[in-house]
């Protein structure tokens, strides 16, 4: 689904992603670890485009995402859903309008009623039914991120990119979002790259974890075997993790 | 002894001339590609006419008051020079002039510079720092063709309806500025005013108030647009907007105002 190749990015002398490679097969929950600043959200953001590798490939359902014209973008954008750390919600809109506005740019083919109906449907799915009516800034940290989930998977797109969907959220809230992604996951059969720092997130959504450090990939395997390594670098980043 | 001075690249500019042509040169790419992405479907009318609603109603209140304060100021200063040079009867004429050809285009556009630029400002730049820009690209949305083309469309059209409306109350004002004091009905004071105004008065003055319109929505999108460093990026680009549009606005306007005598004199 999706296969990154020899990425290379950097800003100005900063070298951020050095010549990694990578593959995401169809289905896969791959989660991206990393200190701060490693790239891990720089890598999301190359996957779509919305920063241009300096060098490397990447390929999107065979699609080379750097290389298609804009409508060809657009139309591979639209199979690819991302949630943002702060969630990104529309703050002039409301909850509903917010969950309509892909809907109505790229599901043209949609009534009315089908839309009203398929944006209840996604706010029962986040368990959140009774803030359609209101502004973002009236919902809470942990509704936010349940509603930008809900935006994300509206037009059921076959890749979910997340970046760091549990950032400031207390343990309960973590665990539920996150149950959350697993369950949406399971029934809409979706690829997903997440980045997070969150170990409780990565137990409960994870196929597979991939190390981020100094710009390459440091381990690449299952979740288990990471959390038992005797890698330095691994041992210390997990061992804080889990101390916190 | 050991020579320790570097040799130092050659700087062929200062910083702040250098981040200057930086700023104009990306102020021109950015306002070019409203005449690139406008005529490119889909249309988003409905925004439009959103902004063209709420830019009009947050800025009808200051130009109203400032409207009918323009024309009492400049009958009420003018008279005593104008009575010296026995010149009293031509102060309808010199209100309704000085206003529809300059007065009113500049001050009301410098007004909605100020209160349009910064809120474009800060909006689109909060969009940008909180990735709602990026969230609306991701979902395969022009973020361009969607709120920077709108807004700009949006203040093109709203100012030029603004400056007349501005027009008017200056000429009102005027009005009760002479009638206080020279006693002049309304009539008369109409019937004098419109004897001196002709239409080659209100073309240019108009005209240009879509230049300006532009300018302000331009401006306050390209900063906004283009914010970084978090929430002072926010504060920045708002503060930053209204200085650059007000000057552009003057400056284009001393342009404008030597094309139309050159153009008019002919």
């Amino acid at each position: 689904m999706v296969k990154v190749s020899n990425l290379t990015k950097s800003f100005g002398d900063n070298l951020v992603l050095d010549d990694i490679s990578l593959d995401v097969k169809t289905g896969e929950n791959a989660v991206v670890f990393g200190r701060s600043g490693t790239g891990k959200s720089v890598l999301l953001k190359c996957i779509v485009k919305l920063l241009i590798p300096d060098a490397g490939e990447i390929l999107v359902d065979g699609k080379n995402v750097h290389s298609l014209k804009e409508k060809d973008l657009n139309e591979l954008r639209k199979e690819i859903g991302f949630l943002f750390q702060g969630s990104a919600l529309y703050d002039s809109m409301s909850v509903k309008e917010n969950l309509e506005f892909p809907l109505i740019r790229n599901k043209k083919e949609m009534s009315s009623e089908e839309r009203d109906e398929k944006i209840k449907q996604v706010l029962k799915a986040v368990d959140l039914e009774n803030v359609i009516d209101k502004m973002p800034d009236e919902l809470s940290g942990g509704m936010k991120k349940r509603i930008g989930l809900a935006r994300t998977i509206i037009t059921e797109p076959k890749l979910i990119l997340y970046d760091e969907p549990t950032t400031g959220l207390d343990p309960i809230t973590v665990k539920e979002i996150s149950e959350l992604i697993k369950e949406l996951q399971k029934d809409l059969n979706v690829t997903s790259i997440i980045v997070t720092h969150d170990l409780l997130c990565a137990q409960i959504i994870s196929d597979r974890a991939i190390v981020l450090n100094e710009g390459k990939i440091i381990y690449d395997g299952g979740l288990e075997n990471l959390t038992k390594s005797d890698d330095k670098f691994l041992k210390d980043f997990f061992t804080n993790e889990y101390s916190r | 002894m050991k020579n320790n001075t570097k040799e130092k690249k050659p700087i062929p500019f200062s910083p702040t001339v250098t981040s200057f042509f930086e700023i104009v040169a990306g102020l021109t790419i950015f306002s070019l590609g409203f005449f690139k992405e406008v005529f490119s479907p889909p249309y988003e009318f409905a925004e439009i006419k959103k902004h063209i609603d709420e830019l009009g109603i947050k800025t009808l209140p200051i130009v109203t008051v400032t409207g009918f304060i323009i024309g009492l100021v400049l009958a009420m200063q003018s008279q005593p020079v104008m009575s010296r040079f026995g010149a009293e009867s031509f102060l309808p004429s010199m209100v309704a002039l000085s206003v529809v050809r300059e007065l009113g285009p500049v001050l009301t556009a410098l007004i909605f510079a100020g209160r349009v630029s910064s809120g474009i400002g800060a909006e689109l730049s909060s969009m940008r720092v909180t990735e709602q820009i990026d969230a609306m690209e991701v979902s395969a949305v022009h973020p361009y063709r969607y709120l920077v083309v709108t807004r700009i469309l949006a203040c093109t059209l709203i100012l030029p309806i603004l400056t007349l409306y501005v027009n008017f109350l200056a000429i009102i004002g005027g009005f009760i500025a002479i009638s206080l004091s020279q006693g002049i009905t309304f009539h008369q004071y109409i019937d004098a005013v419109f004897r001196s105004l002709q239409f080659s008065d209100l073309i240019p003055g108009l005209a240009k108030t879509f230049v300006f319109g532009f300018i302000v929505g331009a401006v306050g999108a390209y900063k906004g647009y283009n914010a970084t460093n978090g929430t002072v990026g926010v504060g920045r680009a708002s503060t930053s907007a209204v200085v650059m549009a007000s000057l552009l606005i003057l400056i284009t306007d001393m342009v404008l105002v030597k094309i139309t005598v050159i153009i008019w004199s002919q």
